[in-house]
């Protein structure tokens, strides 16, 4: 049975999560094929196919694809789901809006954020915000899937030399329409991917305290991320949560300053491979997870850490 | 308008749950249950919609077993109207309950259902989407904003690196994040109120649905440890580590 893995693109660029949702694909076992979708979206394609292990790219091109609203989007996965006996998404706030309308649709149940594959038919997902781990099997004839990203290595960006099939664009389903997109501009790598995170928490005490953490990124070339504490008191946007209900992040090294380490917060960023917590309450949860924690005021280490660096 | 809010009973979110040492799930006996967060949310959305004249009536509706009454209790304290129960107590995956909200909207005929993202016991993120699938609505997930006007909604959605804005054509589906709104707390003379608030009861059988399970779990376990960390003393013994024990700077 063949692997139907959906891309996801900023329109110019396959987005990493792709080359992530095609490794858990191969672990799967089969052939595996990449569903580009959007409008003016050839560049994205011809990516696709040079990743490694990819069989073939089914290019869906069209104006009702270019915006990637949820009722198209699905549709036009269901329009070429046939044949097809897994369908993969990554777990991204695009993946997670679309998977669950195609697994509805074609009556089966969906493997939300898979951390694992043990078999075609069985994989192990968290839950209760990564305080347990689930194995499932799934009997259903079609097996819809969200990965969770961070837990698979990304396969080769090169390589791979699939052919690009065009396949016939959906109409516009005519429910929904594309309003606008606010895209936070940053110079900094895109958080879930990072290979290092610094995040602040309610303990930097103010947006322009949170500042202070910018030179500490810069020279670790580190994304910044922040604890839900810290974007509901606005020192933070919120699209730099990492948590249960915010990005899931899985990087080299995870710096948390002044994070209580709510469980919340730890179901996102635990799976780090290296845990620096500074927190002046030696009692802060954060430093049953950290490898290196340092007890004391942020204001003092953060600067002292970043000239030492 | 009416508006249709699904609620769901879970364990309360400040409990760390603890796995069953015969890994057939976590222990949940004896253990604070409360409103699932993102539900919360979505009944003070709704009752924003009342308070505002846009929403004429809300229907809070949970599926499971009897004491979900109390979750639609505190939903009716908020601010719903009244409440449905589809009582089982079969386990329910969100494609079940997914099917069960239809025949509910089927028979409730609503223009809008607010749903919680995810519930933070399965952390599934499936429930609305299945739904909005199931009835051919348009659906906007991760609300931050949800403005309606005439027969369309428009709906501000948290993204990956922002904030997306698309507007729906009535009925439609709307899932909520986070920002959306700060739930207020209920007040004792409001719970008492919500004790008078109708709530009829229902079955999966008496809707016509198959709520048979789809996933089979075979265990649940805890997650790896992390080895036990260690306490440095200054920035200089981290800096130290971090270079020559750890290798990641």
């Amino acid at each position: 049975m063949s692997i139907l893995v959906i891309a996801e693109h900023d329109k110019a660029q396959l987005r990493g999560a792709t080359l992530n949702a095609v490794a858990a694909a191969q672990k799967i076992g089969g052939d595996v094929h990449v569903l580009v979708m959007g409008q003016g979206v050839q560049a994205v394609a011809d990516q696709a196919a040079k990743l490694a292990g990819v069989g073939k790219v089914l290019l869906a091109d069209g104006p009702a694809l270019a915006e990637s609203l949820a009722e198209n989007v699905a549709a036009q996965v269901l329009a070429v789901a046939q044949g097809y006996g897994h369908i993969v998404f990554a777990a991204t706030a695009e993946g997670k809006n679309v998977a669950p309308r195609v697994a509805a649709k074609l009556d089966v149940a969906q493997i939300s954020d898979i951390v694992a594959v043990e078999s075609p038919d069985t994989f192990q997902r968290p839950i209760y915000a990564g305080n347990a781990i689930a194995t499932v099997q799934s009997a259903d004839a079609v097996k819809v899937i969200t990965v969770r990203t961070t837990a698979f290595d990304p396969v080769a960006a090169e390589g791979g030399q699939a052919s690009v099939e065009a396949v016939d664009a959906v109409a516009d389903s005519g429910l929904s329409s594309f309003v606008g997109r606010e895209v936070a501009k940053s110079d900094r790598p895109e958080l879930a991917g990072a290979a290092v995170v610094v995040s602040g928490g309610r303990g930097m005490g103010s947006a322009d305290n949170f500042k202070l953490l910018e030179p500490l990124a810069d020279k670790l070339g580190a994304a910044l991320g922040a604890s839900r504490a810290a974007v509901d008191a606005g020192y933070a946007p919120n699209d730099w949560q990492v948590g249960q209900t915010g990005k899931i992040v899985a990087p080299q090294l995870y710096i948390a300053v002044g994070i209580s380490g709510a469980i919340q917060h730890l179901a996102g960023m635990k799976d780090s491979k290296v845990i620096v917590a500074i927190n002046k309450d030696a009692e802060a949860p954060i430093f049953s997870v950290a490898d290196y924690g340092l007890v004391g005021d942020l204001f003092q280490v953060v600067p002292e850490l970043t000239k030492s660096l | 308008m009416k508006v249709l809010v699904p609620v769901k009973r879970v364990v309360d979110y400040n409990v760390k749950v603890r796995v069953k040492s015969d890994q057939s799930g976590v222990d949940i006996a004896n253990v604070k249950m409360s409103m699932n967060p993102f539900d919360e949310i979505a009944v003070e959305e709704a009752t924003r919609l009342k308070e505002k004249s846009v929403a004429t009536e809300i229907v809070a509706v949970s599926c499971g077993i009897a004491q979900c009454q109390e979750t639609l209790r505190t939903a009716m304290a908020i601010g719903a109207d009244r409440s449905i129960l589809v009582q089982t107590d079969a386990e329910l995956q969100p494609l079940a309950v997914a099917k069960l909200l239809k025949a509910v909207v089927d028979k409730e005929q609503p223009q809008l259902v607010i749903l919680g993202k995810q519930a933070i016991d399965d952390d599934a993120n499936q429930t609305g989407q299945m739904l909005a699938a199931l009835l051919d609505w348009p659906q906007a997930t991760f609300a931050s904003k949800v403005e309606v006007s005439g027969d369309t909604a428009t709906v501000t959605r948290e993204i990956d690196g922002g904030l997306e804005t698309v507007s729906l054509k009535l009925p439609a589906i709307v899932t909520t994040d986070l920002r959306l709104n700060e739930p207020r707390y209920v007040t004792l003379p409001n719970i008492m109120k919500a004790k008078k608030k109708p709530l009829d009861t229902t079955t999966p059988e008496e809707l016509g649905v198959d709520a048979a399970p789809r996933l089979k779990t075979l265990k649940v376990a805890e997650p790896p440890a992390r080895s036990a960390g260690v306490m440095v003393a200054d920035v200089a013994a981290l800096v130290d580590k971090l270079k020559n024990e750890a290798k990641v700077i």
